[in-house]
């Protein structure tokens, strides 16, 4: 394992947690959390997948700003843009299973009382 | 042609957004439901107008944009039959629910959120990227986590929970899946990864672990059997068109579908992957099988059900992808590998008819009776006749009786199973032995649901039933009769129209994709390094 495998076995780390919380945890709340992190895991892994070291100094962020005279050290030394374009969309869709999960939680606990799943077994698997 | 194919998006998309305005307008389900019902129909004109040509496989760059900029929608032969499938199956729930929603408040999200499940489930099936395909994929599921709630009552919400929680991990997965692919590939356009991996000499390690999370997502989204827990809750738990929905189209959809897809066009016919979905189809097929013979509630044994139906279908395209695979170049094999595929992808229309149908039988006897315990039903034969007739009718055709639909999909499928057993490798007499006990078995418990509720003396809660009103039984004998009608695909000249085109583009492999790329880029203005430099320019101040 090479050191530039680091940033992505943390990455997995961040993962391997997220889906502990969900399967290990009882507490809604902490179980949405591992939901976050799982899709927060996800999101940076992707980021990662488009970060690359130029061959001549250092990365920069996908942004023209010399003009076109600026377009060929851009393109010897950006990162890839699209990943970054992906994850900006994987957000949007991560907030709206948020908002979703929390106001299904609220109204759980409207109905039981409480955020201990364990608690609301009506149904069996 | 091609300016059709992004309409199948857009339209249910623009009444998904419409749908709740109009709601706060009026209160009357029935004015609100007529414009889903015309959108519906427009949906099934337009995949009905894409099958007179069923061999064009129609490329529509979303704004003009060609390769690599722009998002590609594509329409083959597979897409438009799944495309068939999932307008005719709306626009007859969408009948249903003109009456069965009054019960249910806010008629205006209820569409709203209907369209936008079938926006997503079209853009899944229409998209040619991959990423595209994981955000209609979310459109499609967030809609139905909602829907499963619908009813707001614990269970409905509990059901729902569940379901979002185990469908979110699957989608973080598929996300992961993606990134790998990119990663080794540099491209999401699914002809271009195709032809990627073909001239990078095939699969490397990467690509198996992208096929692993892959499959550990689709697998989740289409319930495969160590995947399924969420299922049997959440589909019982949705208003009865919800569930013939989610049942019928959706896990299809977003599931069987992108797998298929997936596996045969783009990673290539490979034994592995072929392996795992016989193994997992077997087992879902089986296990669903025997969980539902002891349901008491019959939505729930109709979701056990689906299980072990969608396991039929995965069974046979799995066993075709290893035919394919064994092949080499003997065309017995060959032609019994597209026989699984036809089998399997016929199952999945049958399927798709004769559940939805079953689920909005289940609806009207619930409404009808207030419970859908099997123990407190009988007799209704008697009180509720068309219901009755069309919840026979979908019984027999699910549990494989000549000379309905499903008879010929489940025969097709054990024929082409134990031809690969006899010429590729004898272990296909395993799922094809499975697949003959699965058939007994279904016959069995669909023949205690309908002598328990059809048969007998009306029981206290079926005393007062009434049969529901016209609009539910029409859409229950539209289906009723498709169930039928499904039957005459085995004729020639149905089957080269609708599923052969669709067998084709599955069984041509990976090399079908690529020649559709090369195809759609004949039609490219700009090269693309010349492109590239356009789109930094426009990106400018």
């Amino acid at each position: 394992m090479t050191l530039a495998m680091v940033p992505f076995m943390l990455a997995f780390l961040i993962l391997v947690i997220g889906l502990y919380a969900i399967v290990a945890k009882r507490n809604l709340i902490k179980v949405i959390v591992g939901l976050l992190m799982m899709d927060y895991a996800a999101n940076l892994f992707l980021v990662l997948v488009g970060y690359r070291t130029p061959a001549e100094g250092a990365p920069v962020a996908p942004i023209l700003t010399g003009g076109a005279a600026g377009a060929g050290d851009l393109a010897a030394r950006a990162v890839d843009p699209l990943p970054q374009a992906l994850i900006l969309t994987s957000i949007v869709i991560g907030l709206s299973v948020t908002a979703l999960v929390v106001a299904l939680a609220i109204r759980l606990y409207e109905k039981y009382g409480t955020f201990d799943t364990e608690l609301m077994r009506n149904l069996k698997g | 042609m091609d300016h059709v194919v992004p309409l199948l998006v857009a339209i249910p998309l623009a009444g998904g957004f419409l749908m709740p305005v109009l709601g706060r307008l009026t209160k009357s389900h029935r004015a609100l439901a007529v414009l889903p019902i015309a959108m519906a129909c427009g949906l099934t004109l337009i995949a009905v107008a894409l099958l007179t040509r069923p061999d064009e496989t129609v490329v529509y760059w979303m704004g003009g944009w060609k390769f690599p900029i722009g998002i590609s929608l594509v329409a083959d032969g597979l897409s438009k039959l799944v495309v068939l499938v999932i307008a005719v199956i709306s626009l007859l729930t969408l009948l249903f629910s003109l009456e069965y929603m009054t019960h249910y408040t806010r008629p205006g999200l209820y569409y709203g959120l209907f369209l936008l499940m079938v926006a997503g489930m079209m853009g899944v099936v229409i998209s040619g990227d991959l990423f595209n395909i994981f955000v209609f994929l979310e459109i499609a599921s967030i809609a139905s986590y909602a829907l499963v709630a619908y009813g707001t009552e614990s269970d409905e919400l509990e059901a729902s929970l569940k379901y979002l929680v185990l469908s979110a991990i699957a989608s973080t997965f598929i996300l992961i899946g993606i990134a790998f692919v990119y990663n080794v590939t540099g491209h999401l356009n699914w002809a271009k990864i195709a032809e990627v991996i073909q001239a990078g000499g095939g699969l490397t390690m990467p690509l198996y672990v992208a096929a692993a999370f892959f499959l550990t997502g689709f697998g989740l989204k289409a319930a495969m059997v160590p995947f399924h827990a969420w299922l049997p809750d959440a589909h019982p738990s949705a208003p009865a068109p919800i569930s013939a929905m989610l049942s019928g189209v959706l896990i299809k959809a977003c599931g069987v579908y992108v797998l298929c897809r997936l596996t045969f066009s783009v990673l290539g016919s490979h034994q592995t992957f072929g392996t795992v979905l016989v193994v997992l189809g077997t087992l879902s097929m089986v296990l669903g099988a025997l969980m539902a013979i002891g349901q008491a509630d019959l939505k729930r044994l109709l979701a056990y059900s689906s299980i072990s139906q969608v396991g039929y279908v995965v069974a046979a395209v799995g066993a075709a992808l290893v035919g394919l695979a064994l092949a080499n170049g003997s065309k017995p094999i060959e032609v019994a590998s597209h026989l699984a595929v036809f089998g399997g992808l016929f199952h999945l229309m049958n399927h798709a008819v004769f559940k939805s149908l079953l689920f909005l039988c289940s609806g009207s006897i619930e409404q009808a009776t207030g419970t859908r315990l099997m123990a407190n039903l009988s007799g209704l034969g008697k009180r509720m006749p068309v219901t009755g007739w069309a919840l026979r009718v979908g019984a027999l055709a699910i549990s494989g009786v000549p000379p309905f639909g499903g008879f010929w999909s489940k025969l097709i499928i054990i024929l082409a199973l134990t031809q690969l057993a006899a010429l590729a490798h004898w272990a296909f007499y395993i799922p094809a032995a499975l697949a003959v006990v699965t058939a007994v078995v279904t016959l069995v418990y669909y023949a205690k649901v309908q002598r328990s509720v059809l048969g007998g003396e009306p029981s206290d809660a079926a005393e007062d039933a009434r049969e529901v009103p016209a609009t539910m039984c029409l859409a229950s004998i539209v289906l009723a009769v498709l169930c039928l009608a499904n039957a005459l695909v085995v004729l020639p000249s149905v089957r080269s129209r609708l599923v052969d085109p669709a067998v084709r583009v599955l069984s041509a492999g990976v090399g079908s994709t690529v020649e559709s790329a090369t195809a759609s880029a004949d039609r490219e203005v700009r090269t693309p390094a010349a492109a590239q430099v356009g789109a930094n320019e426009g990106m400018t101040p």
